[in-house]
């Protein structure tokens, strides 16, 4: 398949790898437009790592191919990687030198023109908020500055692409809202790809989402088609003077009732068009429940993933 | 480079052991000096001087180029900056390459400084350039080989030291196959790297030996190459 559209950015099609035997990940493809993050979400070992190294020309694709701007990655790697700015999983930092050495070492090393290595230097540290530390060793950083340092490098050629892996693990709460708000302000400038295992955080910053599952694509769309995937299947309800599992089950048709603590009911399996909530209120107040709280719950990631993965099983 | 410990330590290393040899080699002459007066023929200060000095600079470089290659691909790798290299636009030949020139140019500051310290008879005496010049050479030649061998070495673990070790047991095994290599006529010689090295000792930069150290800095950059590139193939 080749896609010609000038738009896209990044395509990658039919994406295959294996080590071995062992299939890692399988026919994943991706079109990424102009000024747009997608999320690769998917629980450890999905194959989130792989694919993006493939994508960065780290990792030989067994099989499919992709593209940068219309350049071939597998046949024109060198004009490709220009347009490319990656983040591995661990900041590929070296740690003895100073941010501005490192980060004009970068400049060179991604054949930024000599004469805009110090403008593209102060424009790197500017948009992390590195400027401060620009005489540090990178070593004596945080863990959080360390992780933006990893950010610079990838941005400081002005790629077309940027790619993130897991851009915020190991981060305290505070350092997660800002690098987040900066991953928000490059999607402005850039196309970014993004993996996480946090589901919130793809709901926070991504414009799009796939799902990894043991390397195959179980889920992708607009965010929000993961919004509506996730929410309106479930509502949970708390009451004073609780009925039993199975009353609930016997009024209201069609649902699943499960005890999250005592007094807590899940309901699920919930379609839109036969919402139990009106029905629920009226039974509480005709049978004294006493119905304090409802909560239309969120599918947490755990259950997408199931849902999504059981989805698939039985698919096949 | 520069900027960590290492390089410094080496070149210390390297100076102070080499000084010390030539110090040796310069009072031996001293004393000798009035019987090679009447001897005829006899070998001039050159041969007794800077000749031994380069010999022991072979054993030196057998050392220390271990140290010094250790961690150029495998340092990488293990702090995961190797990912930084391989998504920059430039291709697996350009990083080897790159790493061996950082070595060569390195070896230079060594040799800068060995060949001062033979320069320095010129105050007190004749010597003989041509001689030194050959020496020169082939400690470069001997030395970019071993720097060839030794990222190789590199390039095949994520342990700096476990290079290190390895790429030390080569280099011993080469001197051991000197050492075996007495026959002039066994096949010995003709691998033996200490041995082709003893040509330029004695003066003789002969299109064999050049072209035998040529090889094997090739090879060893090509493998170099080759094993990096199918680490992107099937790892």
């Amino acid at each position: 398949m080749v896609d010609t559209d000038i738009s896209l950015t990044l395509s990658a099609s039919g994406l295959t790898r294996k080590y071995g035997n062992n299939v890692a990940v399988s026919d994943v493809s991706l079109a990424l437009k102009k000024g747009e993050i997608i999320g690769l979400l998917g629980p450890n070992g999905a194959g989130k790592s792989t694919t993006m190294k493939m994508i960065t020309g780290n990792l030989a694709p067994t099989e499919g191919s992709i593209k940068v701007c219309g350049i071939d990655l597998i046949d024109d790697p060198i004009i490709a990687k220009t347009k490319i700015g990656y983040l591995p999983e661990i900041p590929p930092v070296y740690k003895e030198l100073r941010v501005n050495e490192y980060l004009k070492l970068v400049a060179k090393l991604h054949k930024v023109s000599s004469k805009r290595v110090s403008s593209a230097v102060d424009n790197a540290k500017e948009r992390t908020g590195l400027t401060e530390m620009s005489e540090r060793l990178i070593g004596s950083l945080s863990k959080g500055f360390q992780q933006r340092v990893g950010i610079a490098q990838a941005i400081i050629h002005e790629p077309e692409v940027v790619i993130l892996d897991e851009p915020t693990v190991g981060l305290d709460p505070n350092q997660i809202i800002e690098i987040r708000s900066l991953i928000k302000e490059l999607g402005e400038h850039h196309s970014v790809i993004l993996s996480t295992h946090i589901l919130p955080e793809v709901e926070a910053i991504c414009d799009s989402v796939q799902i990894l599952h043991k390397g195959k694509v179980v889920f992708d769309d607009e965010i929000g088609g993961l919004r509506k995937f996730r929410s309106g299947k479930s509502i949970q309800a708390s009451f004073r003077t609780p009925p039993t599992k199975e009353i609930l089950e016997k009024k209201l048709t069609n649902v699943k009732v499960s005890q999250v603590r005592e007094g807590v009911y899940r309901i699920s399996g919930l379609e839109l068009e036969d919402d139990p909530t009106d029905v629920l209120v009226q039974l509480s107040v005709h049978e004294q429940w006493g119905l304090f709280e409802l909560v239309g719950a969120q599918a947490s990631v755990e259950e997408v993933f199931v849902e999504l993965t059981t989805q698939d099983e039985t698919a096949i | 480079m520069f900027a960590s410990p290492l390089a410094w330590v080496v070149l210390a290393f390297v100076q102070g052991f080499l000084a010390n040899v030539f110090l040796k080699q310069v009072d031996t002459f001293m004393i000798i000096q009035a019987q090679l007066a009447r001897t005829p023929n006899a070998p001039g200060l050159t041969e007794l001087a800077v000749v031994p000095m380069f010999g022991a600079a072979q054993m030196v470089l057998l050392m220390s180029i271990p140290l010094l290659t250790m961690r150029l691909i495998s340092e990488e790798k293990r702090n995961q900056t190797m990912a930084l290299l391989v998504s920059a636009p430039i291709s697996m030949t350009q990083i080897i390459v790159g790493k061996f020139t950082a070595m060569v140019a390195f070896l230079c500051l060594i040799l800068a400084l060995i060949a001062a310290m033979s320069f320095s008879l010129l105050a007190g005496g004749a010597i003989d350039l041509g001689l030194i010049a050959a020496n020169l050479l082939g400690l470069l030649l001997l030395g970019m080989a071993f720097s060839s061998i030794g990222i190789f070495i590199s390039c095949l673990t994520m342990h700096p030291v476990v290079a290190a070790v390895m790429t030390l047991a080569v280099f011993m095994g080469f001197w051991v196959i000197g050492l075996a290599a007495s026959d002039p006529g066994s096949w010995l010689n003709w691998v033996s790297i200490s041995k082709r090295f003893e040509g330029f000792l004695d003066g003789y930069v002969s299109l064999p030996d050049v072209t035998f150290f040529l090889v094997v800095i090739t090879l060893f950059i090509f493998l170099s190459i080759r094993k990096l590139d199918s680490e992107r193939l099937s790892a």
